[in-house]
């Protein structure tokens, strides 16, 4: 702990007290919650070889989960980017009736825990339910596919769009528009040629936060999905499907693999905000 | 005349998205739950199991709270009252759990605490179970929920800014002191919504969770993992009367997040 807390010195200008003591919980807690358990994850793979850790994590069955909880997050983002801002333009934008309501529903994937949402879109989307069986009269099936896995990520995701994008058209300064309007341009026009590059940063964070949450999500997808190897299984299960065998490295294998490519995404997401908030500042 | 078409196709396509991936699922738990009337629903939610359940969940999430609420508390104090190196590092690593698989997050603890975790020998002399059982459910709980209550802080105490509590501690407050008669009428709005945001997680968590259980009814079992056991058996009606209590505490939650948003705007502007 000595050894961390001089990672973080504090810098000499300060005269409020209790630095030390608020640093030092903050870092123990952080440690023991979080940092420790996760460096487990290397500590347990510490024993195994590269060899095996590689053939884990090339099978062709785990490469078929990448593929489609990759595929199924990165489509359900794209979706969600695009009801995204049309939900966030409707919701600053517009007054009409309900206009509130809906603005608190879109919270609702935040508090509904997730197998409830699961259980709930299986059955709506199933070949009985009521959206699934108008479906299922023009041949299309949804529950148990991949098109219900991406159902369940397009859940999931939406609020993280419309509330990265939100605040930025707030903030949005009308007398552009008006500029552009009153210099002739059409509505179309002013949209992607004024508003849209403003809001794009905040659209590419929102799709980043559904991505990144998309191919971790579990309990939404795991009743939809149908876990069928090669086509509609997702790498959170088959990770859950190594545990129970109680197949311990090969679980922790595929985790890493996952561990690493979040901290990619959440890289990106930190370089996006930053861009974000600059525009929101006005610079 | 054109902007006004614009307007309603907007709002109607805008509507309908939220009719069918958000209305209709809730109304379909809703419907499923008392379709087959009144006394199997509440047979359902009144069963001993799903009780047990129910008080797992309740005494987990608890727990959780205290937890989270006292390092958040300390995390936003930390990184928004001093100035110091690394701070940018510190926000990243919090909000780790925010990006990790919720599937993984109970996978660590296993790593840690189970039969091949390095701090087995230790919990095994001191005859406590932490896999399978409940320490294990509090845990993976509290990891998903970690950086709930610090994220909605920090912008809060950000804003407020810092020279108040030097003016305080100029006149000789100690820290304490600060923090309850400077920091905390500034920031109690934002704490509500950062705890009522943790319990909602906490309540309805299901991933992590559900790698740490075990699954044994009536010792291990919360309520979404309930729902799930329900649902797997074919028990549709019984497993929708239970979702439907979850339901009732996610329309809770949001109805108090959206007072709460109020007071924090108005407080604010």
């Amino acid at each position: 702990m000595p050894g961390l807390m001089r990672i973080f010195k504090r810098r000499k200008n300060n005269v409020i007290p209790g630095f030390g003591l608020s640093m030092g919980i903050t870092l123990t807690m952080l440690s023991l919650v979080v940092l420790i358990p996760l460096a487990s994850v290397l500590l347990i793979l510490s024993d195994y070889t590269f060899a095996q850790f590689w053939q884990v994590i090339t099978d062709p069955k785990t490469i078929s989960t990448y593929r489609v909880s990759l595929g199924c997050a990165a489509i359900a983002a794209l979706i969600n980017v695009v009801f995204g801002v049309l939900l966030a333009w409707v919701l600053t934008r517009y007054k009409f009736p309900g206009r509130r309501i809906l603005d608190s529903l879109i919270e609702l994937p935040f508090a509904l825990p997730t197998a409830v949402a699961g259980i709930a879109l299986t059955t709506l989307y199933s070949d009985k339910g009521w959206i699934g069986s108008l479906f299922e009269k023009i041949g299309v099936k949804i529950s148990y596919t991949t098109v219900g896995i991406t159902i369940a990520l397009i859940f999931i995701g939406i609020p993280f769009v419309v509330r990265s994008i939100q605040p930025v058209l707030e903030s949005l300064d009308a007398g552009y528009e008006e500029a552009a309007s009153i210099l002739g341009a059409s509505k179309a026009r002013i949209f992607f040629r004024v508003v849209f590059p403003e809001i794009l940063p905040a659209a590419m964070t929102g799709f980043a936060l559904a991505l990144a949450r998309g191919i971790g999500e579990y309990g939404s997808v795991v009743f939809i999905a149908g876990n069928i190897p090669y086509e509609t299984q997702i790498t959170p299960l088959i990770i859950m499907n190594f545990l129970e065998q109680f197949n311990y490295p090969a679980a922790t294998s595929i985790a890493l693999v996952m561990i690493v490519f979040s901290f990619v995404v959440l890289f990106g997401i930190n370089i996006l905000q930053s861009k974000v908030n600059k525009v929101a500042r006005g610079s | 005349m054109r902007t006004k078409v614009t307007k309603v196709i907007l709002i109607i396509l805008g509507g309908l998205f939220i009719a069918s991936m958000l209305i209709m699922p809730l109304t379909t738990v809703l419907v499923y739950a008392l379709r087959q009337g009144l006394t199997v629903f509440t047979s359902a939610i009144t069963d001993d199991y799903a009780i047990k359940a129910l008080q797992l969940t309740l005494l987990t999430c608890c727990i959780t709270l205290l937890i989270n609420t006292f390092f958040g508390v300390f995390a936003a104090w930390t990184i928004t009252k001093f100035r110091f190196r690394g701070r940018q590092v510190l926000t990243t690593l919090i909000d780790i759990p925010f990006s990790i698989s919720p599937v993984i997050a109970g996978l660590v603890f296993i790593l840690v605490f189970g039969r091949i975790g390095w701090a087995y020998p230790l919990v095994e002399s001191l005859d406590i179970n932490v896999v399978f059982a409940v320490p294990g459910i509090i845990l993976a709980t509290t990891f998903v929920t970690f950086p709930f209550v610090s994220r909605e802080l920090i912008p809060v105490m950000q804003a407020q800014g810092r020279e108040e509590e030097e003016a305080a501690a100029l006149m000789g407050a100690r820290g304490l002191r600060i923090f309850r008669k400077v920091t905390f009428p500034h920031i109690k709005w934002g704490l509500l919504y950062g705890v009522i945001l943790c319990s909602a997680r906490a309540l309805g968590e299901f991933g992590a969770v559900s790698v740490v259980s075990g699954h044994l009814r009536g010792k291990t079992n919360t309520l979404p993992l309930h729902v799930e056991i329900l649902f797997n058996e074919f028990k549709v009606t019984a497993a929708f009367a239970v979702a439907s209590v979850l339901v009732v505490i996610a329309v809770i939650v949001l109805i108090l997040r959206n007072i709460v948003e109020y007071r924090l705007k108005r407080e604010k502007g």
